[in-house]
């Protein structure tokens, strides 16, 4: 019997500050829920029991004109009191959407390659991962995330969260564990014949136990400094590169900034725009700068651009005439 | 059926449409409402059951976290099979097209539909689709899931995704048909008298329905055309690789999708108006207010289809306003639920087995409405979405509220369909084993959801299996609760005892006419009330003593 009690009432744990407010929502939603289905049940019950024929009840129903006023009244308390509510349901879950939607500038980036049927994960330093995904503790994780085929989809119920995975396209999804320990990871978007086995696992762990964990992995040369050598195997160097005398921009301390374009809009130069401007350069021009770079579409792989991104995100803080690539280790 | 008894008995048989002709070529050239209603009403029963075997299959095969009687493979063919079949061709069509088709002229006082003709074409081409569908079964089936998500459907199925396309694509012509012919007939041939608000609410449900099914369907057309487009020539609207947008195919596929939710609730609605009030004795609470609501549900529920996406990388401020605007739809929802309880009011009500299927179909529309409440909230849908949760969800509006209904309507209406009576015991006890072995079923799957149990999924983690257990054993008391009316009923066709013309007082038009309806639906035009259900339940207290 207590097997069977918890087998029903083993909620997964909540392992992030943001998962224990989405709780709170559903405690709300479920408590207001339940009284008025428990509400609604019991009062349909009551009018079955008390009006079924043969009872000697009052059964007069007032006259047109006056039923036609109270119903308008009653009608208009159970219009208002349910949008009352709806509304404070509407904000609340909003404004959770807000933090999911808005990674921290500061958040560490880990890259996730969906396929069928796995999860591949690289890490900042070039330490790589199948279905296991490593993160320290208490502190924002930003998971820049792209599929090779079909739409997956990153889905943690510890965390309370999810996000597809798109080909094509980067999606992001952060979270900041503070709670260790291992959390089942699920595919959440139907991906095909195996799409149940595309599970996996998250590990949280303490910093230093992360910090020893990445370290561990072979020597591999870490994502960005792969990066560098793209950036220059595809010649991107020769008009981005700091002696060029193209009239290109340098990219170093763009990342994460607002770039003004041609049309007068600003884009973020992120994910996205790297992965864009890579594949489709004449759209979304900056400001000042001619359309002459040429397409790599065809020529790049999935797994160039991430190095390319990750190469990029590395020159974040530098100044555009430090030597590129002189930061790396 | 205790009123029944003390009616004055039916009149010898006369000619009707039954007995207008009984060869099988007479009702396959018929362009009678009523036997289309009925080629209708064999046709879904049979796709009914197709779906209703292989959700039974995914069933026995979830009793265990490890594969047992199936492959992945033939796993996700079967819920695919059931999502197709049951969408397309038995939930869209059952109200409008068996009891919407019988019954739209009858309220209105016609002799036919506007269009009788289109009427028996719509069959057909409905027929046709569904010949598709059962063709791409024996060839093999789908795997994409009913929803055809890109780029799966075009580049990584290897199944036979294009039948099953062109089965659907087809059935939507038959769907836009039928919806035309109710359009022109509710506005063209109500019988003099009969404004719109002494209309029942059944055929603003109906009228509500096919205005959305005139609509949204071309839409779906074009979506399965563009899907079929690109898996056989490689057009790139929805593949990336080619610059196209695999979310792009989830905004068109729900633009058609969501307000299909809508095609399968809203005549679910006005049957349970018509039979609430029936049993209750008592005109319905807020007549106005219900038929208003009805417009609203329909005219909202265009404009909520992306709530399926907050997830799927659509822009913030879109998922704001399908947030918002999907909690606005379901006021018109609630007020319903509140107008049908609080017609019960002072009522003088009988249990009847149409009267049991309403009143369950209130309380699993109720519980299917709150928790939408849940996903419509962006914060709980980015928890919950595509997990159980959403499954429950869906089945408590479409079985729970819409099957409910359509059983409620063909138990309130089979004795003036066929004249004949069915089993009092036999067809309230199936109305309960239908309401137990639904909740059994479906109630569990709100709780996996909640701990994280994505839908879709073969396989499962050990923990699931003791809520997947008490699903599958609820399931197959669901199961035999369906047989049960398979049963009476067609006991009740071939042998039951006579009905009378009116056997549970209601007040509509088509209880003026005889039971089952002549040919021309009325022998002498029916007259027209002032209000539509002019119930009176001091009366019929008094009827009793």
């Amino acid at each position: 019997m207590m097997q069977a009690t918890e087998a029903i009432l083993a909620l997964p744990a909540a392992a992030t500050p943001y998962a224990d407010k989405v709780d709170g929502l559903f405690w709300a939603l479920t408590g207001v829920c339940g009284f008025v289905t428990i509400g609604i049940t019991l009062t349909i019950a009551y009018f079955c029991f008390r009006y079924r024929r043969g009872t000697p009840v009052n059964r007069k129903l007032p006259d047109l004109a006056s039923g036609k006023r109270r119903s308008r009244r009653i009608e208009t308390v159970w219009i208002l009191v349910p949008l009352a509510f709806f509304f404070i349901f509407f904000g609340w879950g909003a404004r959770l959407y807000y933090i999911y939607d808005d990674p921290p500038r500061n958040a560490l980036a880990i890259y996730v390659t969906a396929k069928q049927w796995m999860w591949k994960v690289e890490h900042s330093n070039g330490r790589r991962e199948i279905n296991e995904l490593h993160v320290p503790v208490d502190r924002p994780i930003k998971l820049v995330m792209t599929s090779q085929d079909v739409i997956h989809d990153f889905y943690v119920p510890a965390f309370r969260e999810k996000r597809d995975v798109l080909p094509g396209r980067y999606t992001v999804l952060w979270f900041e564990p503070t709670l260790r320990g291992v959390y089942p990871l699920r595919c959440d978007e139907y991906c095909g014949t195996a799409h149940s086995l595309m599970t996996g696992t998250v590990y949280v762990m303490s910093e230093g136990d992360y910090g020893r964990w990445l370290a561990s992995g072979s020597e591999e040369p870490t994502l960005a400094r792969l990066g560098f050598d793209r950036f220059r195997e595809l010649g991107c160097s020769g008009c981005h590169g700091p002696s060029s005398t193209l009239h290109a921009p340098s990219l170093a301390g763009l990342y994460g900034r607002m770039v003004p374009l041609a049309d007068g809009t600003f884009v973020r130069f992120d994910e996205a725009y790297i992965r864009d401007k890579i594949l489709q350069p004449a759209k979304q021009i900056p400001a000042g700068y001619a359309n002459d770079m040429p397409s790599f579409q065809g020529r790049v792989s999935q797994q160039d651009i991430l190095e390319l991104t990750a190469f990029l995100r590395s020159l974040a803080n530098t100044s555009p005439d430090v030597p590129q690539g002189n930061h790396l280790p | 059926m205790s009123t029944a008894i003390a009616e004055p008995a039916a009149p010898e048989p006369q000619s009707n449409y039954l007995t207008n002709g009984y060869s099988l070529w007479s009702w396959l050239t018929t362009t009678d409402h009523k036997r289309i209603a009925i080629l209708y009403g064999v046709t879904i029963t049979a796709f009914f059951f197709i779906g209703g075997a292989a959700a039974t299959l995914m069933r026995l095969e979830l009793v265990s976290p490890t594969p047992i009687l199936m492959s992945a493979g033939t796993y996700n063919k079967l819920f695919t099979a059931h999502g197709v079949i049951m969408v397309w061709f038995f939930l869209i069509p059952s109200i409008p097209a068996t009891l919407g088709n019988f019954l739209i002229p009858l309220m209105v006082g016609a002799k036919d539909v506007a269009l009788p003709r289109v009427n028996l074409l719509s069959w057909y081409v409905f027929a046709l689709g569904g010949c598709f569908v059962i063709v791409t079964l024996i060839a093999g089936g789908i795997d994409t899931g009913w929803t055809f998500y890109t780029p799966y459907s075009t580049r990584f199925s290897q199944t036979q995704v294009i039948y099953g396309l062109v089965g659907v694509f087809v059935t939507g012509f038959s769907s836009i048909m039928t919806g035309l012919n109710f359009i022109v007939t509710v506005h063209r041939l109500r019988a003099p008298g009969l404004t719109w608000f002494r209309l029942p609410l059944f055929v603003w449900a109906i009228y509500a329905t096919s205005i959305i099914l005139v609509l949204a369907t071309p839409v779906l057309a074009m979506t399965l055309l563009l899907l079929a487009m690109q898996r056989v020539f490689g057009l790139g609207i929805f593949d990336a690789t080619l610059g196209g947008d695999p979310v792009l195919f989830q905004h068109m596929f729900w633009f058609y999708s969501h307000p299909a939710v809508y095609i399968m609730v809203l005549p679910a609605m006005g049957v349970a108006s018509e039979v609430i009030t029936c049993f209750a004795r008592k005109p319905v609470f807020g007549y106005r207010t219900m038929a208003y609501a009805i417009a609203a549900i329909a005219a909202f529920g265009f404009m909520v289809w992306g709530h399926h996406m907050f997830v799927a990388g659509q822009s913030l401020y879109a998922s704001l306003v399908f947030s918002f605007l999907s909690y606005i739809v379901a006021i018109p929802s609630a007020i319903k639920v509140f107008n049908w309880t609080a017609t019960l009011y002072k009522g003088s009500i009988t249990f009847e087995a149409p009267m049991l299927y309403a009143l369950g179909f209130v309380g699993l529309f109720l519980i299917g409405g709150l928790t939408g409440l849940y996903l419509a909230s962006l914060g709980m849908d980015v928890d919950l979405s595509r997990t159980y949760f959403v499954v429950a969800h869906f089945h408590y509006i479409m079985v729970g509220g819409s099957v409910m209904a359509y059983f409620a309507g063909l138990h309130f209406w089979w004795p003036k369909i066929t004249g004949k009576l069915y089993s009092e015991s036999g067809s309230r006890l199936a109305a309960i084993v239908i309401f137990v072995g639904f909740n059994l079923t479906f109630f569990p799957q709100f709780i996996l959801g909640i701990e994280g149990m994505p839908r879709r999924y073969f396989e499962y983690s050990p923990h699931f299996q003791f809520l997947n257990i008490l699903s599958s054993a609820g399931a197959s008391i669901l199961a035999a609760g369906y047989v049960l009316p398979l049963i009476y009923l067609t006991w009740s066709a071939l042998h039951g005892a006579r009905a009378p013309d009116n056997p549970w007082g209601a007040k509509g038009l088509e209880w003026q006419t005889r039971s089952p309806p002549p040919v021309e639906n009325f022998d002498a035009p029916p007259s027209i009330p002032e209000r539509p259900y002019d119930y009176d339940p001091e009366a019929a207290e008094e009827a009793r003593r």
